[in-house]
């Protein structure tokens, strides 16, 4: 068994195999993924005996359940109103500037991936943003360099 | 002119003993109970307002071997943070709320799903929620609650596709009927209910329903938690009486230059400057989930229906034509309006366009484009065209 069919398997069990624990066992391999490849799909069928196009057609539907690989940490800038009125275009931008890339894109060393998200909850508090799991509220661009660069400096 | 002191109140974040009270509800009986929250005049808090005694009652009356309550807290709505506060501060009260809402209905099985971007508060929350469901165990009730996630789909929010999503599915809204209190989870009776509106229906357990009343009005009863956001110098949230009037709402929360308040997040209505004085907060003017997003006289209406219909397009899910290709041309439509490629007469087919969605699309997300639409196109028509 490869390790994601090993990892699979152990979610399966954990909350059961069967249909309404599809969502629940995605989201742990993107927990430790970041991303659901192919061979984790075809893991997941087998597991709670669903076809291979029902678990990538339910999980296409989710923005956070990726089908395509995405960097180790993924940032999401909300670009909803509040925010957008607030400067998220300048947290973009001085976060693309450091990591050199572009809206959407994933840094070559597969650190970073940079992406926009709506509302995230925290409107009286923009700009805001995610890095996985974790909020940053009230940024400017130079708290979000600040930032970027300590998790690109943790290993 | 006299400025109005808007009533402050604090039913939603005050602390009480939840174990002392759900031990008096268990003493109870679901018809009881019921009676109690239809006698409050308790309407649902996540911005379809249905009255929380009936759906109970409806979810009662059915006739099922398992039932199923629901909270949920997949708070999408832009502008909308309440729900995140609640969760955050009194989770205790939500859960005791399930129970209030399991024992009324016969449930044995509670829900909580959570926006995927909320994650970071399922630690405390399962941690927590380790602790209730042994004290519910403990009083030899048989109730416990779980959590869920969603993964990033504003339409989740909505009560059927967040049932489809629970089940291992896409998040695509159901034909209604059968509505969840009939068949819910799983083919289930199942009670959905906002994070909010469960810890009132604690708060009518713990002060009675004539307490409750002596809040807001007898179309609106009670207090909400409003989430104020945008040109603002005191954004924040806010749990505050229903009925009162946008004048007296921008008096105290406005920065001296507001010209439009967006009352109930993008699917809710654009209220401008010569309204707010004849505009009341309440099921009985314009019904919120709380959302309240301030604008001042620098920003650009355009801009802010450019935003909301970008996010429909996005988060439309793409089930029923009117809505997919519908949020499609509304978007594009003022664009083209813009850039003069349209004449300003082209906005009467936008106009006409969203009365269509209102009509023929599915769920609340199509049908609610028309609110921001046509409140902005009507209220700004010279910003849209120029
Ligand atoms: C597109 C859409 C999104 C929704 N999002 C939410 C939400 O995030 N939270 C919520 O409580 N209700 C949301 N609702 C309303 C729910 O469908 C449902 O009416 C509500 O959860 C019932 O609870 P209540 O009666 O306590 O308000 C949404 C509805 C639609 C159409
Ligand atoms: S109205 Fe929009 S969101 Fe609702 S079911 Fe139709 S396409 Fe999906
Ligand atoms: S608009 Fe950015 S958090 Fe709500």
């Amino acid at each position: 068994m490869t390790k994601i069919e090993t990892f699979v398997k152990e979610q399966a069990n954990k909350y059961g195999k069967s249909r309404k624990s599809l969502m629940p066992i995605l989201q742990e391999i993107v927990q430790k993924e970041r991303f659901l490849s192919e061979e984790a799909m075809i893991a997941v069928a087998k597991e709670l005996d669903l076809s291979t196009a029902e678990v990538y057609g339910t999980a296409s539907f989710y923005t956070f359940l990726d089908t395509v690989p995405k960097g180790e940490n993924i940032i999401r800038v909300c670009k909803t109103i509040a925010c957008h009125m607030k400067g998220k275009d300048e947290i973009i931008e001085a976060i693309e500037n450091t990591l050199n890339i572009k809206l959407g894109e994933t840094t070559s060393d597969k650190k970073f991936s940079l992406l926009q998200a709506n509302c995230l909850g925290w409107c009286h508090k923009g700009p805001v943003m995610l890095i996985n799991d974790k909020v940053y509220p009230e940024i400017t661009a130079s708290k979000a360099i600040e930032i970027v660069e300590e998790y690109s400096n943790k290993n | 002119m006299e400025k109005k002191l808007l009533k402050k109140v604090d039913l939603i974040f005050e602390k009480c003993n939840c174990l002392n009270i759900i031990d008096k509800v268990l003493q109870r009986s679901g018809d009881d109970i019921i009676l109690d929250i239809i006698d409050s005049g308790l309407k649902g808090r996540g911005g379809a307002g249905f009255p929380t005694g009936l759906k109970w009652k409806f979810a009662k009356n059915e006739e099922a071997d398992q039932k199923y309550i629901v909270c949920n807290a997949d708070e999408g709505e832009p502008g909308t943070f309440k729900d995140r506060e609640i969760l955050d501060r009194v989770p205790e009260k939500i859960f005791a709320g399930m129970a209030v809402c399991a024992k009324a209905i016969e449930a044995t099985k509670g829900y909580i799903y959570l926006r995927g971007e909320y994650n970071f508060l399922l630690p405390a929350l399962n941690e927590k929620l380790t602790v209730f469901n042994q004290a519910m165990k403990d009083r030899k009730f048989e109730f416990s609650i779980e959590m869920r996630s969603g993964s990033g789909a504003y339409v989740c929010g909505e009560e059927t596709a967040l049932l489809e999503s629970m089940e291992g599915k896409r998040g695509e809204p159901r034909n209604k009927p059968p509505f969840p209190v009939a068949q819910g989870y799983l083919g289930k009776p199942t009670s959905i209910n906002n994070v909010e509106t469960l810890v009132f229906a604690l708060a009518i357990m713990n002060i009675g329903p004539e307490k409750f009343k002596e809040f807001g009005t007898m179309d609106s009863r009670g207090s909400k938690v409003f989430s104020i956001s945008g040109d603002t110098p005191k954004g924040g949230i806010y749990e505050l009486e229903l009925g009162m009037t946008i004048e007296d709402f921008v008096n105290e929360f406005g920065d001296g230059d507001t010209k439009a308040i967006q009352v109930g997040g993008a699917s809710g209505f654009c209220v401008p400057r010569k309204h707010f004085k004849d505009t009341i907060i309440g099921f009985e003017g314009i019904p919120t989930g709380g959302s309240m997003m301030l604008f001042n006289s620098s920003r650009s209406m355009y801009n802010v229906l450019q935003d909301y219909l970008e996010f429909f397009e996005e988060e439309s899910c793409g089930q029923c034509t009117p809505c997919r290709v519908g949020c499609q041309q509304l978007l594009k439509g003022i664009l083209a309006v813009k850039r003069g490629e349209k004449p300003p007469a082209y906005l009467e087919e936008l106009k006409k366009l969203s009365q269509t969605m209102k009509i023929a699309s599915k769920c609340g997300l199509g049908q609610s484009v028309a609110n921001p639409f046509n409140s902005i196109v009507n209220n700004f028509r010279e910003e849209i065209i120029y």
